[in-house]
Order: C-alpha cells, then sequence, then structure tokens
C-alpha cells in the first residue's frame, strides 16, 4: 500500500497499523500503552496522528485526528505525526500524565529506559510542566523481588494485560474506577501477601519505574549496562534472557522480547535467581570424600571412581541396585542420553527426572 | 396546546397498569400475534419504513441496526438496555415500572425479526422496583406461552431474563454493558467490531434501548408508515420527553419529536417557577451542550437540536431559570462525570479529575484566570479524543458553559 508520512512516501504492507508502518521507518510517535507483545489497547490516546485521503476513515478531504495505534493504513493515505495539531494532541495525554503522580525522574530507576520520559523529552516538556504533585507516599514493598511505586503509575494497563493474558497468572486486578483506579494485586492485597509468583512479567512491560526489580536498584544506571543475551541455565524450556552486566558483574536480568521459546517472559527463578554465581560457596572442582573429609580431585579421578563403585555394586546387588535422577536444568537431549546410559548401559529402568517428583 | 394520543405511556396510568392481565385486555400482545404470522424479514422492513432511531441516546435508526444483524449466524442475542443512568433521565424507569410487558412484546417481537433465542435485560441495579417488575412480567409471559418453546404454535423459541447492574453510568454504554454482562468488569470495547458483528460472548448482539423497544408493537399493529407519519424529517414517531429543574410540573410528557421545547417546558410543564425566566436548558441529558434561552423555539428533534448547537440525546430537558449559578452547575455535572468514569483511557480518567479541580476552586471563589484557561484546554484535549463517547459527553457541559456564560466564570475569578 503506498501510503506518505510526514510527505514521505513509503510502501507499507496491507493489515499494518500507521504506528506499526511508522514504526517499521523509524518515525516516532509517542506512545505509552502501547507494546508490541500486548497490542493496541487505544488506552493512553498519546498515539494521535492527522489522517487525510482515507474513505473508510471519512477523512477525504481535511485531516482527521486518530489513534495510530489501532487505525490501519489504507492505500493513498496520507500520515501526519508531526503537525501542530497531532503534536498539540500528544502533548495533552504526555501533560496529563505528568501531571497525576509523582515524577521525580532523578531517584528513578527507570530513569534513561522510561517511555514517559522518552516522550516528554521527545516532545520538549519543560522541568516546570512535571508537576510534582504532593503525594503521599505510596510504595509497596512487600515482596521479595518487585517493588510497586503507585505515584509513577500511569495506569497504562500494560501490567493487567502481562499477567492476565501473556503469563496468565490473573493476579493484577485494576481496582475501583475512574481517577482513583489504579492496580491491585488478587483482591487488591500487598503484592507479597497475594498469589503472584514474582514472575516479573509486569515489571518486564511497564514503560514507567512504576515496577521495578528490588535487587537491581542503585546498582547501574540504563546507560551504564551492557546487555549479553545467554540462555537461561535453569531448565531445558532454554529461555532466552538479557543480561544487565556493569563492570563484570550482572545487575539485572530480562527476558528476550524477541527470542524464541519465552518472548520476553521468564520465571522467577531465572529472572532473580542468579545470586548463586556471585556464591563463596559454589563448588568449582570435583571432591571426593575419603575418612569423613573432602579433598579436591581431578574430573578423570572422580568420574573413574563412580564407573569402579558403580561396577562393584551391580555386580554384588544387581542392576537394580542403582538408581538415577536427572536434573531439570539439564536440557531434554541431556535428561534422554541419561535414560540411555541408565537402561543400556547400567541395564537398569531406575531413572527419573527431578521435576516428575 | 397540541393534544395527542399518548401511546406509550397510554397504560401507565390504568390500575395494576403492570399486570399482564391488564396489558391483555387493552390489546396487548396483538402486535406479536400479527408478527409470528409476517416472515422476520417483513418485521425488519416495516421498522425499517418506521424510521423510528434509537431512543438510548445515539439515535441511530433500529431497522438499520437489525439489518446488520447477519443472517446466518447460528447464534444471537437481544440485549435490552434498561440502565438509565444519564442525568436528567427517567422515562425507561416509567415504562418498565408501569408498562413492562410493552417493552417485552417489543423484545419478543425484535428477536423473531433477528433470529435470537436468548435476550438479556441489563438493568439499572438501583431500579429495584423495575427489577421486580421485569421478572414478574418475564415469568408471567412464561405461563402464557409469550415466552419459552414453540411461541404461540409459531415455531419460534425465546428465553429471556434479567442481570442487575451494580451501580456504574459506564455499564449503560452497549460494549461496556456487554463487558458486565459477561460478567466482567464494566469498560467500553473497541469499535469496530460493533455489536451488531461480535457482541455477548463474541456472538452478534442487537442492543436496544427499552424506550426503542416499547415502540415497536405500535409499529407492527399501526404499520411503518403511521409511525413515520409523526413527527419532523429526520426525527419521527412519539418520544418520551422527561422535564425536570426550574418548573413548576416536572415529569415525564409523550409528544411527537419536533414538538418545540417551548411548547413541553409552558404547557406540559407548567412554565418556569415563580414566573421567572430562563437562563440555561439543557435538551437532551447531561452530555448533551447547553442551550440559552434565545433557542427556546427549537422543534426538539435530533436534526433541529443539531442545529441549535445540542443535541437530541435521551431527551431529558433540564430547565435552570435566571437565578442559576452557571459553574455550579458546571461543577455538579463535571462531578458526576468524573465519578463515573470506568478509567480507562486517560483523558477521561485524569483529564476529568483535573477539570473538577478547577471547577471546585472557581466554584468556590478560590479560583484565578488560569483555572479557566486550563478548564477549556483539558476540555477541548478530552473532546472526542477518548476511547467511548463518554469523554466527549464530559467535555460538553464545560466547554458549551464556558462559551455561553463565560462571564460567570470570570466573575468568580474576580476577587483573586
Ligand atoms: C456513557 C454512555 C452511557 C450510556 N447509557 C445508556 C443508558 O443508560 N441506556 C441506554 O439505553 N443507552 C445508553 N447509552 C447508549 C448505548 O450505548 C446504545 O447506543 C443504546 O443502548 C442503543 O440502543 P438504541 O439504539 O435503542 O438507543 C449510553 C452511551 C454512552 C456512551
Ligand atoms: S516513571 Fe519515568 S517519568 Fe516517572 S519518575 Fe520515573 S523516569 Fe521519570
Ligand atoms: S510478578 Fe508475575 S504473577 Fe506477579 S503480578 Fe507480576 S506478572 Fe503477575
Ligand atoms: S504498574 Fe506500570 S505497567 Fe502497570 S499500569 Fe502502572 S504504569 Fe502500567
Ligand atoms: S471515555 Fe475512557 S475513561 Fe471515560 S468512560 Fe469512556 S473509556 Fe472510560
Amino acid at each position: 500500500m503506498k501510503v506518505t508520512i510526514n510527505g514521505k512516501r513509503f510502501e507499507i504492507p496491507a493489515g499494518r497499523t500507521i504506528l506499526q508502518a511508522a514504526q517499521a521507518k523509524g518515525i516516532y510517535i509517542p506512545t505509552l500503552c502501547y507494546h508490541e507483545k500486548i497490542g493496541a489497547l487505544a488506552k493512553c490516546r498519546a498515539c494521535m496522528v492527522e489522517v487525510k485521503g482515507s474513505p473508510v476513515l471519512n477523512a477525504k478531504e481535511s485531516p482527521v485526528l486518530l489513534t495510530s495505534c489501532n487505525t490501519f493504513v489504507t492505500d493513498g493515505m496520507e500520515i501526519i505525526t508531526d503537525s501542530d495539531r497531532a503534536v498539540a494532541a500528544q502533548r495533552f495525554v504526555i501533560d496529563l500524565a505528568l501531571s497525576s503522580g509523582n515524577h521525580d525522574c532523578m531517584i528513578c530507576e527507570k530513569s534513561g529506559a522510561c517511555e514517559l520520559q522518552d516522550a516528554a523529552y521527545f516532545l520538549k516538556f519543560e522541568d516546570k510542566d512535571f508537576r510534582k504533585g504532593d503525594y503521599p507516599a505510596n510504595i509497596d514493598d512487600s515482596s521479595a523481588f518487585i517493588r510497586v511505586d503507585h505515584n509513577r503509575c500511569i495506569m497504562c494497563g500494560r501490567c493487567f494485560e502481562a499477567c492476565n493474558h501473556i503469563a496468565v497468572n490473573g493476579v493484577i486486578k485494576t481496582i475501583d474506577r475512574g481517577y482513583t483506579s489504579h492496580i491491585g494485586f488478587d483482591d487488591n492485597l500487598p503484592m507479597g501477601e497475594s498469589s503472584c509468583v514474582q514472575c516479573g512479567e509486569c515489571t518486564q512491560v511497564c514503560p514507567v519505574g512504576a515496577l521495578t526489580d528490588k535487587k537491581s536498584i542503585g546498582l547501574g544506571r540504563t546507560w551504564e549496562v551492557k546487555q549479553v543475551r545467554t540462555t537461561c541455565p535453569y531448565c531445558g524450556v532454554g529461555c532466552q534472557q538479557e543480561l544487565h552486566v556493569k563492570d563484570g558483574r550482572i545487575v539485572k536480568v530480562t527476558g528476550m522480547e524477541k527470542g524464541s521459546p519465552n518472548k520476553g517472559r521468564l520465571c522467577v527463578k531465572g529472572r532473580y535467581g542468579y545470586d548463586f554465581i556471585y556464591s563463596e560457596d559454589r563448588l568449582t572442582v570435583p571432591l571426593i570424600k575419603e575418612k569423613g573429609a573432602f579433598r579436591e580431585a581431578s574430573w578423570d579421578e572422580a568420574l573413574d571412581l563412580v564407573a569402579k563403585k558403580f561396577k562393584e555394586i551391580i555386580v554384588k546387588h544387581g542392576p537394580d541396585a542403582i538408581a538415577g535422577v536427572s536434573c531439570a536444568r539439564s536440557t531434554n537431549e541431556d535428561s534422554y542420553q541419561m535414560q540411555k546410559l541408565f537402561r543400556s548401559v547400567l541395564k537398569t529402568n531406575n531413572i527419573d527426572h527431578c521435576a516428575r517428583t | 396546546m397540541t393534544n395527542w394520543e399518548p401511546v406509550l405511556l397510554a397504560n401507565v396510568n390504568r390500575p395494576n397498569s403492570e399486570k399482564i392481565d391488564t396489558y391483555l385486555r387493552y390489546g396487548g400482545y396483538e402486535a406479536l400475534r400479527k408478527a409470528l404470522k409476517m416472515t422476520p424479514d417483513q418485521v425488519t422492513a416495516e421498522v425499517k419504513t418506521s424510521e423510528i432511531r434509537g431512543r438510548g441516546g445515539a439515535g441511530f435508526p433500529a431497522g438499520v441496526k437489525w439489518g446488520f444483524m447477519p443472517k446466518d449466524a447460528p447464534v444471537k442475542y437481544l440485549a435490552i438496555n434498561t440502565d438509565e443512568g444519564e442525568p436528567g433521565t427517567f422515562k425507561d424507569r416509567l415504562i418498565v415500572e408501569r408498562d413492562p410487558h410493552s417493552i417485552l412484546e417489543g423484545v419478543i417481537i425484535a428477536s423473531y425479526a433477528i433470529g435470537a433465542h436468548r435476550a438479556f435485560v441489563y438493568i439499572r441495579g438501583e431500579f429495584f422496583l423495575g427489577v421486580k417488575r421485569w421478572i414478574k412480567a418475564i415469568s408471567d409471559a412464561y405461563q402464557k406461552g409469550f415466552l419459552g418453546k414453540n411461541i404461540l404454535g409459531s415455531g419460534f423459541d425465546l428465553d429471556v431474563s434479567v442481570h442487575r447492574g451494580a451501580g456504574a453510568y459506564i455499564c449503560g454504554e452497549e460494549t461496556a454493558m456487554l463487558e458486565s454482562l459477561e460478567g466482567k468488569r464494566g469498560v467500553p470495547r473497541t469499535k469496530p467490531p460493533f455489536p451488531a458483528q461480535k457482541g455477548f460472548w463474541g456472538k452478534p448482539t442487537l442492543v436496544q434501548n427499552c424506550e426503542t423497544l416499547a415502540n415497536i408493537p405500535h409499529i407492527i399493529l399501526r404499520g411503518g408508515k403511521w409511525y413515520s407519519s409523526i413527527g419532523t424529517e429526520k426525527s419521527k414517531g412519539m418520544k418520551i420527553f422527561c422535564i425536570s429543574g426550574h418548573v413548576n410540573s416536572p415529569g415525564n410528557f409523550e409528544l411527537p419529536l419536533g414538538t418545540p421545547l417551548k411548547e413541553i417546558i409552558y404547557e406540559h410543564a407548567g412554565g418556569v417557577r415563580k414566573g421567572r425566566d430562563i437562563k440555561a436548558i439543557i435538551p437532551g441529558g447531561s452530555s448533551t451542550p447547553f442551550l440559552t434561552a434565545e433557542k427556546i423555539n427549537t422543534p426538539m428533534g435530533f436534526e433541529t437540536l443539531q442545529a441549535a448547537g445540542s443535541a437530541l440525546g435521551t431527551g431529558a430537558i433540564i430547565v435552570m431559570d435566571e437565578t442559576t449559578d452557571m459553574v455550579e452547575v458546571v461543577r455538579r455535572i463535571t462531578r458526576f462525570y468524573v465519578h463515573e468514569s470506568c478509567g480507562y483511557c486517560f483523558p477521561c480518567r485524569i483529564g476529568g479529575q483535573r477539570m473538577l479541580s478547577s471547577l471546585e476552586r472557581l466554584a468556590g471563589g478560590k479560583g484565578s484566570k488560569q483555572d479557566i484557561e486550563d478548564l477549556e484546554y483539558v476540555a477541548k484535549g478530552i473532546y472526542g479524543r477518548t476511547f467511548c463517547p463518554m469523554g466527549t459527553g464530559m467535555a460538553e457541559p464545560v466547554l458549551s458553559g464556558l462559551r455561553l456564560f463565560r462571564p460567570e466564570f470570570e466573575m468568580k475569578t474576580a476577587k483573586n
């Protein structure tokens, strides 16, 4: 489909929204509630653009103002994202968001990666526009890993969608209505007392600093950390994650939005269970116990010892005297090899997997 | 004064008007018998000929909406909107409480026309008597064979049940109503898809206001042509006008569409209290813009009120005399909308509260010019840009209040 965006001609495949088309061509339109994974909620109304040349939208001659997130491009459409009228409509919404809640960016963990801050910067807001309201602190610190600051929440609805429809944990609710509506956990309980499993999907999609990872607070600004893609070591699902590294240390873990199989999702272990990496108690070499005390050994020595003991037991008591439990941290392929080893080599069916027990 | 035979309100003042026997004694369910002998398409055609437009506020032609219902869909529903929350409006309540069978007959005919076998009444939770009357009417209709299997031997089946709302104005908006009916939080849905395409449980659903439905039996009995002979060019038929405010005899008056505002106020509602002059009139419920006394000769029709700068809405007229403090009126209406905002979209949720803060300061004598400017800026920002039409309904009284009565707002800032 041939469309023009801000006077430039583009060819856009059918079935795209104006926002998707603009983003694909590197044209920024302020948004707060839109997230690729969630789709158009059309809730914040910040993504207003002017549209002309669309008979479907009754906008053949004079341009109409529409939300770009849920308006599909049609052939011959003229889109203007930066006219005075469009910018005024975009500014209006950002102004509303800034004027409600407490936006103290200087001490906010999200500063630098905040979509509200980005939009405000793009639209050239000034410090005076951040009307820091006199709100009583409203922080929910009750859960193990997530800090909830209701005064920074803009009620974009992303966490609601994420918890209910992506992670499908059904914890986050919208409590109350209108101006006093806010997110709540279960029947408006503190997060730590709710049925929340701390998967962190909600923090991953929160566009602002309302839901942040407690473990990362103060450990590094978003622009100071390097992102490293890796596979989660915890289980065979193989979730793709991004390690946020500063000075050689992991300060935060997030799911790779573009990575399969998890598409950004992680479980509580993958997202928050990385302390063990830096534990002093970690075993780094095999240990052999002799006379009640451990001594360090080489891998060859340790494996030879295990093989020798297995053989002895089999000769004396038969193969069924041995059992194997495969670890959930191993991949499917490794677990397959493990049962092969037990069934074909050691000749016993005593093989199980720790996730089954 | 034009004297009109009441059509919709013919029954309401009879003793025991709500009873099925009373309804039957005065010709009730005759239209149903007639409709069941017609084909569904003939019924829809008759409604189209009548040119009746929805009485719930939006004024969409009912026959056209029935025509949108897909013919080949195996499951379809009818949802009856009895949520009546628009301030100033109290007509649906009267029909439901005093003549529920007139609506029910319309429900059965409409269901037959669109091929729905299940209909849901969504009624405002505060209508305690209305709920009882609906339930009683439905169970009596079952007893007499007007509902259930094989209605009057026609082979057509229909079940109707009642769902009570939990106290939210937004649940009157058709898509929020469907969400609520499904047991979810009352928040509007994106349109399109319209309910006629994807409604209750994702199936094609016709949503109709109960006054609209109460007209249907008369249209079937007397014919669409008869109906369209009443009214103005684009506003056909009889309408219940609810009149309140500073008039001597507030109440419901059934008159043809196109009756001049002046006639309704001075001849039917007994004129303005203490013989005072009129300062402002809301012609169609609180989300329609104010009119000044100069517009008093406007005929009460969709197109005529639009030309006068307002809208017919629900036909709820609120009259304010010369002593009225318009800033206070706007504050009070805005407070209602802020309280009722579902909070889904930003302009209505945050903008509404911001307007209310300014209005509270102004009404309390603590406002400044800045408050007036901000009020106008926010109202313009909300207008036409919200997720559902309620935001625009919230901005209308503020914008028209400022347009018509700006000096009153400015007076409030004089001290500061
Ligand atoms: C905020 C809002 C509140 C509404 N409340 C009602 C209501 O209480 N009753 C009603 O019949 N229609 C109400 N409507 C209109 C409905 O959405 C819908 O248009 C109507 O029920 C359709 O029926 P009709 O065509 O017979 O008028 C409301 C609309 C909006 C936007
Ligand atoms: S959430 Fe965003 S706008 Fe608000 S304080 Fe944090 S960085 Fe600033
Ligand atoms: S951490 Fe997971 S379960 Fe808990 S509220 Fe967030 S998304 Fe829901
Ligand atoms: S907590 Fe974050 S994601 Fe959830 S509604 Fe608030 S701003 Fe949006
Ligand atoms: S305009 Fe927005 S916040 Fe207001 S009632 Fe409609 S959807 Fe809810």
